[in-house]
């Protein structure tokens, strides 16, 4: 496989919240294209790792680097890692009362791309992505996140990831609440995104895997990558467990 | 612009004002004189006339009110208002007849472009009267009145007569005493019978002149079985001394009739707006306040409804801003006073930069209002922690029968909303802007859509001061 080119560079990070360190020197590379997928328990630090990449200020780095496109991340602020073209997947999506998810999406397009978009480009490129993701129009009308169902939240993370075209894209847990249908319409959206950007995926399960197929896959515990291999890890994973990886350390 | 004087304004863009545009001005203060004086300029009936002297006495010996912001109150210099100022010599139905500097200032608000798009007719009114006023054709042609104050007095003496001061005596409270005795300027509407009148009518109120006194006084009348919206918005300039604006509205709606009133009030930092508005409804009536504070140093106003005919409505919307050295005290009142009422208030304030908002709500159902039904929510959103919210509902319930419902809720925003939106290309200023946009939503959609535009730009320049 040809090697794309490098989006996102971990070297040695570890990072604390509130004096706790969660993150105990973590790297990884991630070329455009590439899907990395981390698996881990409860814990280990697989949606920490999200949040500091994406800038969470509650996050302190204490050593090691990020690097994406090649500069180091510390400089921007977490809008700006949003308009230099990088996207989360919350695990929880904050809730926004009273603002529209048509108003919200075009609003966080424009602020992303950095140019006015006409009402009516904006709706047809809204109407394909929606379509792609078998969402109905009355989403648009609702309020972001307010009184969404798990799987309804999720599906408006991917349609914003369709929209926002990122050049690296975080998914934090987007799998899990979903039932099969909603699985696959969220790996399809995944997919779609895949080939132009680098993709890490955290999950618990080897599910999604079954529709998103990962290049590498890592292991994790207690702040490290313990483990990293190709898709076979995850089912080995899935069915065994990390205890035979914890009598490694 | 000096930095200081950049300071002073901030962001408020309605600040600017003209020159003075004076053909008469009365001097500072007010005694009996000046009151019967403004009477006699507008060659009034003498029945006006003694209303007002006689509400001037007891704005004289009526107390301050005890509840609100008393100090600020007390800090009021009634000797150095202006108490009438005209500038125009006559209400002109043509914008170019308006004399250009006024007729600048209006186009710079947007009203004659709003005019053309959206209403059914417009009152300009520049300090004590009405410079432009207008109604669609065919809306006169179906009956309907829709004058200034003055203008409907001279017209229609017997309906003035017979309403004025019915739903607000002079008695009511200092400033509603204060109205009368110096009133001018305001809207007068009638709705005949059955009468729809499908696009709202607008009054834009405009201070300009410095330490001036704007008391404008609105009747509104919808007969059986009609409907009007009627919008307001008010802007004033920015000054170092302090303005005071100080309205009287009452609403009757008759019998199945609907009343929906939506104002904006923008008023400069300066400006103490202590106005009361108050609607009778009849059987089976609406009475709607949908009511917006964003400006001014002091506001003080409970849109109120008295529910007086069996299966009648209230609906009270507010939403208050309160920035820097701003008091926002806004409410509503609700008394049911007939069987099977209903109401509806829906409160929403939101304090920044050690700015204050009180919530002062009332609810009465007197003994003989059974099966009345209520229901009042009071969100507050506080922005940091240096600002202010306050709630003191007060419930007066004579009937067993009620069924009531009270939430209050006071909320901050939180880190995960603003890194959410952040991680979505917003700045925190911008993510702030939409929160409080959303916060506000249940109030904006009510507006006609060119007013809840406009807000929301208006919140949005807002947010742009309260990042540090």
């Amino acid at each position: 496989m040809k090697m794309g080119e490098e989006v996102l560079r971990i070297e040695n990070l570890h990072v604390s919240v509130e004096g706790v360190e969660i993150l105990k020197g973590l790297t990884l590379t991630i070329h455009k294209g590439e899907i990395h997928a981390i698996m881990g328990r409860n814990g280990a630090g697989k949606s920490t790792l999200a949040n500091v990449i994406m800038g969470h200020p509650a996050y302190e780095i204490t050593q090691g680097s990020i690097h994406y496109m090649s500069k180091p991340l510390d400089e921007l602020e977490v809008f700006e890692r949003a308009r230099a073209g990088m996207f989360l997947s919350f695990q929880y999506p904050a809730v926004i009362p009273g603002v529209q998810v048509g108003t919200f999406l075009k609003k966080s397009t424009q602020s992303v791309r950095q140019v006015e978009l006409s009402a009516r480009d904006f709706r047809k490129e809204l109407k394909d992505a929606m379509g792609m993701l078998n969402m109905d129009s009355s989403f648009l009308s609702r309020y972001v996140n307010d009184g969404f169902s798990g799987g309804e939240k999720k599906r408006l993370e991917i349609l914003q990831m369709l929209l926002l075209q990122p050049k690296l894209a975080l998914l934090d847990e987007t799998d899990s609440g979903l039932d099969i249908d909603a699985l696959k319409i969220v790996a399809q959206g995944i997919n779609m995104v895949a080939p132009l950007a680098g993709c890490l995926i955290i999950t618990h399960y080897q599910r999604l895997l079954d529709h998103v197929k990962p290049d590498y896959v890592h292991a994790m515990i207690d702040g490290r990558i313990v483990e990293s291999g190709g898709p076979e890890l995850a089912v080995k994973l899935e069915e065994q467990g990390y205890e035979w990886l914890e009598q490694h350390q | 612009m000096s930095e200081q004087a950049r300071d002073a304004v901030g962001d408020y863009r309605y600040g600017f004002h003209d020159p003075e545009h004076a053909t008469i001005r009365f001097d500072k203060g007010l005694s009996e004189q000046v009151v019967r004086d403004i009477s006699a300029l507008k060659n009034e009936p003498e029945w006006m006339t003694e209303v007002r002297v006689k509400a001037y006495h007891h704005f004289n010996e009526r107390p301050m009110p005890k509840w609100g912001n008393c100090s600020e109150l007390n800090n009021i210099k009634f000797d150095d208002v202006t108490y009438f100022l005209r500038s125009s010599k006559q209400t002109e139905k043509n914008w170019d007849d308006v004399p250009e500097d006024i007729k600048n200032t209006f186009n710079r608000l947007g009203i004659p472009e709003a005019e053309q798009k959206w209403l059914g007719g417009v009152t300009a009114q520049y300090e004590s009267e009405a410079v432009y006023h207008s109604i669609r054709e065919d809306l006169e042609a179906q009956g309907v009145i829709f004058l200034d104050m003055d203008s409907g007095l001279k017209q229609y003496p017997d309906i003035v007569k017979t309403y004025f001061g019915t739903v607000v005596p002079y008695s009511d409270n200092k400033f509603a005493a204060l109205n009368t005795a110096v009133w001018s300027g305001g809207s007068f509407i009638y709705v005949p019978k059955g009468v729809h009148v499908e696009m709202p009518v607008q009054a834009y109120f405009r201070i300009n002149a410095k330490n001036m006194g704007q008391f404008e006084r609105t009747l509104i009348i919808a007969d059986e079985g009609s409907s009007i919206h009627y919008v307001e918005g008010c802007t004033a300039p920015t000054y170092s001394t302090d303005s005071l604006h100080s309205a009287v509205v009452e609403l009757i709606a008759m019998k199945g009739a609907k009343i929906r009133y939506s104002t904006v009030q923008n008023w400069s930092s300066n400006v103490y707006n202590l106005v009361t508005k108050r609607g009778v409804a009849y059987e089976n009536s609406t009475i709607e306040w949908v009511d917006g504070n964003i400006g001014s140093k002091l506001t003080m106003k409970y849109p109120s409804v008295l529910l007086r005919g069996e299966g009648a409505h209230a609906e009270v919307i507010s939403v208050a801003y309160a920035g820097e050295g701003q008091h926002q005290d806004a409410g509503a009142k609700v008394h049911h006073l007939a069987p099977n009422t209903t109401s509806n208030i829906l409160s929403k304030s939101i304090s920044k930069n050690g700015g204050r908002s009180s919530y002062r709500g009332m609810l009465q159902v007197t003994p003989k209002a059974s099966g009345c039904r209520s229901k009042i929510v009071c969100d507050a959103l506080l922005l940091d922690e240096h600002s202010r919210s306050d709630t003191y509902p007060t419930m007066e319930v004579g009937n067993s029968t009620a069924d009531l419902e009270h939430e209050a809720s006071v909320s901050k925003i939180s880190g995960d909303q603003l890194f959410y939106l952040m991680s979505r290309g917003f700045s925190e200023k911008e993510a702030m802007g939409l929160i409080v946009n959303g916060f506000f939503e249940p109030f904006t959609r009510e507006l006609p859509m060119e007013y809840a535009v406009e807000l929301n730009k208006l919140l949005e320049l807002e947010m742009e001061g309260s990042i540090g």
